[in-house]
């Protein structure tokens, strides 16, 4: 059956994030050849609506609001209840990103409806659409459908492939004026502490330190190496109490759950608490001096050796081969 | 000043998991305060030591939960209802968010604080729908709070940056690692503990039909991640091995 599927797309920097994309290519699959539209919300982004339709939404609705340019639970809220209201969805998709987790529940709680969180897959099963998740870290999957209703999921990035990318593509892009009134929570200032270039949660490579690095200068070789590959650069709990990094950039059970395609662990022993954070990477390599590190009991690849000779090589390697 | 906390019993970090008749197995199982409650018990403790009042844990679960009520009793919370899940034939987050707005509905609750995921689910929406279902703002991932009065200076953790977020009571928020150390209980802790009050509410105490809290959600299937094969440990010496590897990642695993 043929269904009318919402996305809340998401910018960062003014540049439409990646599992926006993501996104649509989900709701694409859920709608069964029905109509997917794309809602971005924020003071000015109407420029970024028709790379929305190069990524297969068939049509955007833009909600410019100065009250929009950051980020609140009750401005974002006020708007998408407007729009679902007027456009009637019947299935609903946003990220799995900081954002999506704080609104999707309430906007759910709204409309009475289930709401299936930080899924990695999909599948239709007759008329129904089902979904996998991720339980208990990783460590066991569910699938879930919901039961009747209104459709709601959230999809974690990096792991529903984008459509590829077609300019051809034309669609409707209308603005909508949306009204929205007390906000009760404030931004009052927003403190830039996550490093700079690549995401961690949309990372198709990730390079991450553990006690292993020693120190803050101990990740220098790692972002070299980050650098050539175009990477973000991760750490477990022991580089971040430790202090040699920021916990911003902490991949674990506390901390960030990511999958990218591939992860390099260097200097990291592999608790379980890491190892819930980043073991349903794609390819896992390990770097280790020692052999019984758990990691390796993860790892793809591993080399068993000094992480301060076995990175600056990688990287030259690399620096070699990517020319 | 009236403070709650909503924490859940979850399985232990390091529990194995299995699986049978398309359950998770809990035979024999660990079972702890999910660790992000653990953080929103401490905080819950902290103001009310700064500000007065009292502390109460709420939960929705089975009788075992009591265990986990006690711990948080002894960490230094005053008192602790336990609101049964034992006639619910199917539960998700709407049904548990529904029933704990039962249970606030004729409470005076100044902030209301939980973890904010669950790591056994790992969905993150009890707060914030409890929080619509109140209509109360709530505030997700906070790692600092200070309350002024009524109003309320918050910072958050947004993947990794930091907000800083002013608002007011009442209100819901989620703890971030990083709000805090939460304490051990102590042993006189733990013996005042077993005198402080337990409430144990059935659904029907709270006027709930259970056929308005069925779960939305159906789950169809639960497995094991594939075990992974052993992984190739690569040998010879440093050089040779930092080339294989490149290859191997760009003729192998494509990655690169």
């Amino acid at each position: 059956m043929a269904k009318k599927v919402l996305v809340l797309a998401e910018s960062r920097d003014g540049a439409l994030r990646n599992v926006s994309f993501e996104a649509i290519a989900a709701a694409k699959e859920i709608s069964g050849g029905g109509e997917v539209f794309a809602v971005l919300c924020g003071d000015t982004v109407q420029s970024l609506a028709n790379e929305l339709i190069h990524y297969g939404a068939d049509r955007v609705l833009v909600a410019e609001n100065e009250k929009l340019a950051n980020y609140t639970t009750d401005g974002y809220y006020q708007a998408l209840k407007q729009i679902i209201d007027e456009e009637t969805p019947e299935a609903i998709v946003f990220g799995h990103t900081s954002l999506g987790k704080d609104l999707s529940p309430r906007l759910a709680a709204r409309l009475e409806s289930g709401l299936i969180s930080d899924v990695t897959g999909l599948e239709q099963a007759g008329e129904n659409t089902v979904f996998t998740r991720p339980v208990y870290s990783g460590k066991a999957f569910e699938k879930k459908l919901i039961n009747d209703g209104l459709i709601f999921v959230t999809i974690r990035p990096n792991n529903i492939a984008p459509l590829e990318k077609d300019e051809s593509r034309s669609g409707e892009v209308k603005s909508v004026s949306v009204e929205i009134k007390d906000l009760r929570t404030i931004v009052k200032e927003v403190v830039r502490k996550a490093s700079t270039g690549v995401d961690l949660s949309e990372a198709k490579i990730i390079v991450a330190g553990g006690r292993g690095v020693k120190s803050e200068d101990g990740f220098k070789p790692l972002q070299e190496l980050a650098d050539v590959l175009g990477a973000a650069v991760g750490a477990s709990r022991g580089a971040c109490d430790a202090d040699y990094c920021d916990y911003s950039l902490q991949i674990g059970q506390t901390g960030k759950v990511v999958t990218p395609d591939l992860y390099i662990a260097c200097g990291i022993s592999g608790a379980i608490q890491h190892l819930a954070g980043m073991s349903n990477s794609k390819v896992i390599v390990a770097i280790n001096k020692d052999p019984e590190a758990s990691i390796f009991s993860v790892a793809d690849y591993g080399i068993v050796g000094d992480l301060f000779e076995v990175v600056p090589l990688l990287t030259e390697e690399f620096k070699k081969v990517l020319v | 000043m009236n403070i709650f906390v909503i924490l859940k019993r979850t399985f232990d970090t390091e529990e194995k998991i299995s699986v049978s008749n398309n359950r998770i197995s809990e035979d024999s199982a660990e079972f702890i305060i999910n660790p992000y409650d653990e953080y929103a018990i401490e905080e819950a403790i902290t103001l009310k030591d700064a500000h007065g009042g009292t502390v109460t844990v709420v939960t929705v679960g089975d009788e075992d939960s009591e265990k986990e009520l006690r711990t948080a009793l002894a960490m230094g919370a005053d008192q602790a209802v336990l609101i049964s899940n034992e006639d619910l034939d199917s539960q998700d987050q709407f049904t548990t968010s529904s029933v704990l707005a039962a249970y606030f509905k004729d409470k005076e609750y100044d902030i209301i604080l939980g973890g904010n995921v669950a790591i056994d689910n790992g969905t993150g929406q009890v707060g914030p729908r409890l929080a619509e279902l109140l209509d109360i703002p709530h505030v997700t991932t906070i790692t600092k709070i200070e309350i002024n009065g009524t109003t309320v200076n918050i910072e958050r953790d947004v993947e990794g940056d930091l907000e800083k977020i002013e608002t007011s009571l009442p209100l819901l928020v989620t703890a971030q690692q990083g709000l805090n150390e939460p304490r051990y209980p102590s042993l006189p802790g733990i013996m005042k503990a077993k005198k402080k009050p337990l409430e144990t509410l059935e659904l029907d105490d709270l006027d709930i039909d259970e056929d308005d809290v069925e779960a939305k959600t159906k789950t169809v299937e639960i497995y094991l991640p594939p075990k992974k094969e052993a992984g190739k440990i690569l040998s010879g010496d440093t050089a040779d091995q930092v080339k294989e590897l490149v290859s191997l990642l760009r003729n192998e695993a494509k990655v690169i």
